[in-house]
């Protein structure tokens, strides 16, 4: 969905005219691509009839599975915690989306002009992306946390909080301390994406504007944001997707708490599947789930494109 | 000159997490001490994701490059086919089809192995990486691959001995992102991982919160957060042009 070939031209002129020479060798490239074949058609052909074969069963995770479709589907409406979670998910999504794209985007600019010394900042606003997010969940676990970690006593000591802060005690602030993270692990990561739009931009666009009078709010209204459209669009869709699919930021580190205010639509699948020992229930959350997303991503792509 | 005032101000806010995090780690060095014989021991779960990460990498390797060279240079029914569902596998959500693929592995006696695990973070990777070898190879010279074929080399040995070189830097970051995304997976070792001698090291740390009665013990959670962040951190800067190129070339997981 998200690939643009920076060699096309070259590589689709190959594609076209291979030589006579180099045709009809069928059987050494079905040798060289049956790799490829077996681990793309057993490990996600096969799970993708198989999800929706599940969905259509009572599937426990130990015993017989018995045929009793559609039930896994209805029961989904009347199932409290993943109705929750679905609101839930819209709205960390939304926050996120909006939060994360403002970051990003004031980031790229700050380090878009190659000057001394701005390598060592864009390694330091990516290097938290190299770190894993399970790592980054544990780690801002610790540096919340009220009798161990650095911030409280830091707050305290400037004068601006009195007490310790109830990081992820109350669902307002573990939504709150759970999107700063986010903040912290991926911002990095989106001002690559953005900085490689920002670097597409020819400089010769912006020196016409410049000696036609455009002030700089003005280039960046009228130039900047409408060439980077396109990133900003493959960034907005990476931003949503992997929002509505949360799982680890949420599972390491407010576990679905408190009081399940937090418990994302993945996590519900989870829980399903592994507490519930239900295979079939979270199969039928994994087809809507999936159905829901790919229409979204499609339906993304071709309004922002 | 404020540009880099301000810039200072973000990358301490950046920083500061990962040096708090090396500093409580080294608090107390038994931190280190406790983590090593924490559940089965540290020296299991790192064998275990070395051992993932290893076979991914290397599983990966394998697989887009014999594929990518098949693509860019064959021609054979159901080729284009073929590539259109490997890059459909960035258009379906991962978290949706792990379910099935735990109940798969375990029809292949593949539950609860990390050879399993391995196979299924290729597939995820191999979008990507078929992606880039492919292009790598067909960016070479037909010249490269026909004055071997006229020496008398077979296509496999013309792959092995001459092409394979002149595609190393597309190699390198195919391996530097399927080792990233192998090491540091949670999700994936969480579902298909059942047994706490297999767990890698996410899995494994992550559970030091969940299963511990009594206190959490947070100077040796930091140290556990060092163990997994430290080898991505130094891969990351040494190799950090590699990176770049492979976002560069547009090619994204989604």
């Amino acid at each position: 969905m998200t690939l643009t070939a920076t060699r096309s031209s070259r590589g689709r002129a190959a594609h076209a005219a291979p030589p006579a020479r180099w045709r009809g060798r069928k059987v050494q490239g079905w040798l060289y691509a049956a790799p490829t074949a077996v681990i793309v058609g057993v490990l996600f052909v096969a799970p993708l009839v198989l999800v929706v074969w599940m969905s259509l069963n009572r599937w426990p995770l130990l015993g017989q599975a018995t045929f009793n479709a559609p039930a896994n589907y209805l029961k989904i409406t009347g199932n409290p915690l993943f109705v929750d979670a679905v609101l839930f998910t819209l709205k960390y999504t939304a926050i996120t989306t909006v939060l994360l794209s403002g970051v990003a985007l004031g980031l790229a600019l700050l380090v878009q002009e190659r000057r001394p010394g701005i390598a060592f900042f864009r390694t330091a606003f990516f290097l938290p992306g190299a770190v894993g997010f399970a790592a980054a969940g544990l780690l801002f676990y610790g540096m919340l946390n009220n009798d161990f970690g650095p911030i409280d006593p830091m707050l305290q000591a400037l004068g601006i909080t009195s007490e310790p802060v109830k990081w992820i005690g109350t669902p307002n602030m573990a939504l709150f301390s759970t999107i700063t993270l986010v903040l912290w692990r991926f911002a990095g990561f989106n001002m690559l994406i953005l900085l490689t739009g920002l670097q597409a931009i020819p400089t010769e666009v912006y020196e016409a504007a410049r000696s036609d009078g455009a002030g700089r709010w003005q280039i960046f209204t009228k130039i900047t944001l409408p060439l980077l459209r396109p990133t900003l669009a493959l960034m907005l869709i990476l931003s949503v997707t992997g929002s509505l699919l949360a799982f680890d930021q949420f599972f390491v580190f407010t576990n679905g708490g408190p009081d399940n205010s937090t418990v994302s639509m993945v996590m519900v699948v989870y829980r399903d599947a592994f507490f519930r020992f239900d295979l079939g229930g979270a199969a039928a959350l994994s087809v809507v789930l999936l159905v829901a997303l790919v229409g979204l991503n499609s339906l993304m792509m071709r309004r922002l494109r | 000159m404020s540009r880099y005032l301000t810039l200072s101000a973000l990358a301490v806010l950046f920083l500061f997490p990962l040096v708090w995090s090396g500093w409580a780690s080294l608090e107390e060095p038994s931190n280190y001490l406790e983590m090593a014989r924490f559940g089965e021991g540290l020296d299991t779960y790192a064998t275990n994701s070395v051992l993932v990460s290893a076979m991914t990498v290397g599983g990966t390797l394998v697989v887009s490059a014999l594929g990518g060279y098949g693509f860019a240079r064959f021609d054979f029914p159901g080729k284009n086919l073929l590539f259109l569902a490997t890059l459909a596998i960035l258009m379906v959500p991962y978290a949706t089809i792990l379910i099935p693929l735990y109940v798969l592995l375990g029809y292949l006696g593949l539950q609860n192995s990390l050879v399993g695990l391995s196979l299924v973070f290729v597939m995820f990777q191999l979008p990507f990486a078929l992606f880039m070898m492919r292009n790598a190879f067909e960016a070479l010279p037909r010249e490269l691959e026909e004055a071997a074929l006229v020496d008398g080399c077979g296509t496999f040995r013309a792959f092995l001995r001459i092409l394979l070189h002149a595609v190393r830097p597309a190699l390198v970051t195919v391996g530097l992102f399927a080792f990233l995304a192998s090491w540091n997976d949670f999700f994936a070792p969480l579902i298909l991982l059942n047994d706490g001698a297999s767990f890698t090291l996410p899995v494994a740390v992550v559970s030091m919160t969940q299963h511990t009665f009594g206190a959490i013990d947070y100077g040796m959670l930091q140290s556990g957060v060092m163990v997994m962040a430290i080898p991505c951190l130094i891969l990351f800067i040494v190799l950090q042009r590699h990176y770049v190129r492979g976002f560069m070339s547009g090619a994204l997981r989604g």
